[in-house]
């Protein structure tokens, strides 16, 4: 599904080089997590892979089922099938919550020669799809993301990627600003939407979040490099050990 | 005070450019008042203060400057609404184009009409609200039309008007030039919608006076034509009675030069006033909106919110003052002037001011410009909607707190279906 070889990413505007080497491959239907403590190259990873401005590559690949995504606008790797969960959700006002989304499948599905989505099938998906993340209706009809608590912020993202269908969603720190009820349910959506064509890569610094979405794969990252790969038990050494011990070990 | 020379010379050739309608004794008496309120004043120079940020030559000068004319192939602006056409064809009155000037609840006729009259209630009203709003700022464009304009509509509203009059204004010759004056007038507790759009001419000259009796609601929303080459000084000059609503809002798309002034003014308690302004222009767009709100009475409510969008090189201008009397007490204003710049070449000035003599006021204003915002833009590509898709979005999102200050909800999805036309007719 998603291919990262030798990646080395520098920020545009300063000389200072955030990733240095990153070798990640997620399977289809395999979910990965990646750990790693502040400063460690993490948000960059999601940011690079959605077509953020403000970076340059220099050196490495990044393909989606073998298609190469750094060459693409955002727009174009998200009709592609990539979608990345935002740590800090915008907020917009002025554009529906509705509006965006229909505009954004219908986006997709035109940049994929598919047929565009009525207005009734829509609103129908819609519904049910807040419905099962227990959002308010009411949240549908507001501006998108505007006076959302912390954890309807990050529901709505969930809603978008229940609705857009992603083949790879990225989630940048999901859980944090989150408390435990808010988490289970972003959590529950995110189980709910796993499957055998759809893999998830779920970036966080603590391993809390990893109870309820289990991963398949953890890697632990530090100084833009993937420093250790190994199963769930991973995550769990990393919260009794904390980063530093891992660091130590491996270096 | 005497006017400077150069000025004293402008004004007068333009006088002598000019014809004057005849009529009655009473609009004889009006004219001449207000042209010599004109000659007192001269009409404006680009060094005068109100006029800093926008050059007046072109609407001072004799010559009218060549428009050219502009065929909208889209449908009729307002086309799908129950409306009573009123039609002007470059600021003459086109009865075959117009319908059947009779509505319940309202008086129609025209001011070419009722200016040859002896006995109108007119007589009390034309250009009163004009003369009182040259201080304390001169308007002497304004005076000009009071002097000049041989026709308009006079409205006098005495119920509550089941459907909108809409005026239409059409442009057909290059370098015409329209006058018009409407005198408008809303009994105790009656109610109206009025429409304009159009161009109207190569030049236009447009003064509204609008009296607002207590209890009486008027609702206007106007867009200015698709022309770009034309150019344009309206007046809208407001007086409102107790617990009266008046609502204006303006879309102007194009347009070389338009100079917007609206200057209201509460004399009773407990009513509400909003001026609303969508503007979008590209390249050698110039627009101006000028407000003027005097409150002199008590817990009255002013707002006034003006958003521009501009692009290469377009030109943006706010001027809105709040002045609270002595007396004024509980009075409630609120101005926003905003632009959004979509590339480094356009400009916005803004002059905001507050006056108040009043201690017990809640007053506030702002005014921004600034470009589209990256974050937000990143966010929407994220989900898979094209760059100038997202832009769109964003500039409509921008546009948005002025539309919704339109009441009535079709008027406002006319308005932004007309807004979005604009933003795709002008992708790459």
């Amino acid at each position: 599904m998603l291919d990262i070889n030798n990646l080395h990413v520098d920020l545009e505007d300063e000389d200072k080089s955030i990733l240095k080497g990153v070798d990640l491959k997620v399977g289809a239907g395999e979910v990965h997590a990646v750990m790693g403590p502040n400063g460690s190259g993490k948000s960059t990873l999601s940011y690079v892979l959605s077509g953020r401005e403000g970076y340059e590559v220099t050196e490495g690949s990044a393909t989606l089922e073998g298609a190469d995504i750094l060459d693409m606008d955002p727009e174009e790797r998200a009709a592609a099938g990539l979608f990345l969960a935002f740590q800090y959700p915008v907020e917009i006002p002025g554009v529906g919550n509705m509006t965006f989304m229909r505009t954004a499948l219908n986006a997709q599905r035109k940049a994929r020669g598919e047929e565009e989505m009525s207005a009734s099938d829509f609103l129908k998906l819609v519904r049910e799809k807040a419905k099962t993340l227990k959002m308010d209706p009411d949240m549908l009809k507001r501006p998108i993301n505007v006076g959302f608590s912390g954890g309807e912020k990050k529901r709505n993202e969930i809603l978008q990627m229940a609705v857009l269908e992603p083949k790879m969603c990225i989630l940048d720190e999901t859980d944090s600003g989150l408390d435990v009820d808010a988490m289970k349910l972003v959590a529950e959506g995110v189980n709910a939407l796993r499957g055998k064509d759809r893999s998830f890569l779920v970036i966080t610094h603590y391993q809390r979040l990893l109870n309820h979405i289990v991963p398949d794969v953890v890697h632990i990252m530090a100084n833009g490099r993937i420093i250790k790969s190994g199963g769930p038990e991973l995550a769990l050494e990393v919260e009794e050990q904390g980063y530093e011990d891992i660091k130590a070990e491996v270096a | 005070m005497a006017v400077p020379q150069a000025k004293y010379d402008a004004t007068e050739a333009r006088l002598a450019q000019m014809q004057r309608p005849a009529g009655a004794g009473w609009a004889e008496a009006a004219r001449d008042a207000a042209l010599a309120r004109v000659r007192e004043m001269g009409l404006p120079h680009r060094r005068d203060e109100y006029w800093k940020f926008t050059r007046p030559d072109t609407l001072v000068q004799p010559e009218v400057p060549e428009a050219a004319l502009f065929d909208a192939d889209e449908p009729e602006m307002f086309g799908t609404f129950d409306r009573l056409k009123i039609v002007f064809v470059d600021g003459v009155f086109d009865a075959e184009a117009s319908d059947d000037l009779s509505l319940e609840g309202v008086e129609i006729e025209r001011l070419a009409e009722v200016t040859r009259t002896d006995i109108h209630w007119a007589r009390d009203h034309y250009g009163v609200l004009e003369a009182r709003g040259q201080a304390p700022v001169a308007r002497p464009l304004a005076a000009l039309n009071t002097g000049m304009a041989g026709d308009g509509v006079v409205l006098r509203v005495t119920g509550k008007v089941s459907k909108p009059i809409n005026l239409v204004y059409h442009h057909r010759a290059t370098t015409s030039e329209a006058v018009l004056h409407h005198l408008v007038k809303l009994e105790e507790g009656a109610a109206l919608t009025l429409l304009e759009n159009g161009p109207a001419a190569a030049r236009f000259n447009n003064v509204m006076e609008v009296e607002v009796a207590d209890g009486a609601n008027f609702q206007h929303i106007r867009t200015q034509g698709r022309d770009h080459e034309r150019r344009a000084a309206t007046h809208i000059f407001g007086r409102l009675g107790q617990e009266s609503v008046f609502k204006s809002f303006t879309m102007t798309a194009n347009g070389v030069l338009t100079r917007n002034e609206c200057v209201l003014e509460f004399t009773g308690d407990d009513a509400v006033a909003h001026v609303a302004g969508a503007a979008m222009g590209d390249g050698d767009f110039h627009h101006d909106d000028t407000v003027f709100v005097t409150h002199d009475a008590e817990r009255c409510e002013s707002r006034q919110v003006f958003k521009k969008v501009l692009r290469n090189g377009a030109t943006g201008v706010f001027q809105g003052k709040i002045l609270v009397k002595a007396g004024a007490q509980k009075t409630d204003g609120y101005q926003i002037s905003q632009s959004l710049l979509l590339d480094e070449n356009s400009d916005f000035y803004a002059k905001p001011e507050l006056e108040i003599y009043a201690d017990d006021v809640a007053c506030s204003h702002g005014s921004t410009s600034g470009a589209i915002d990256e974050e937000a833009l990143f966010y929407l590509r994220a989900r898979g909607i094209p760059r100038e898709t997202a832009t769109d979005l964003l500039t409509l999102a921008f546009l948005a707190e002025a539309v919704e200050e339109i009441e009535d909800a079709d008027l406002r999805a006319e308005i932004v279906e007309r807004l979005e036309g604009w933003l795709t007719r002008r992708r790459g």
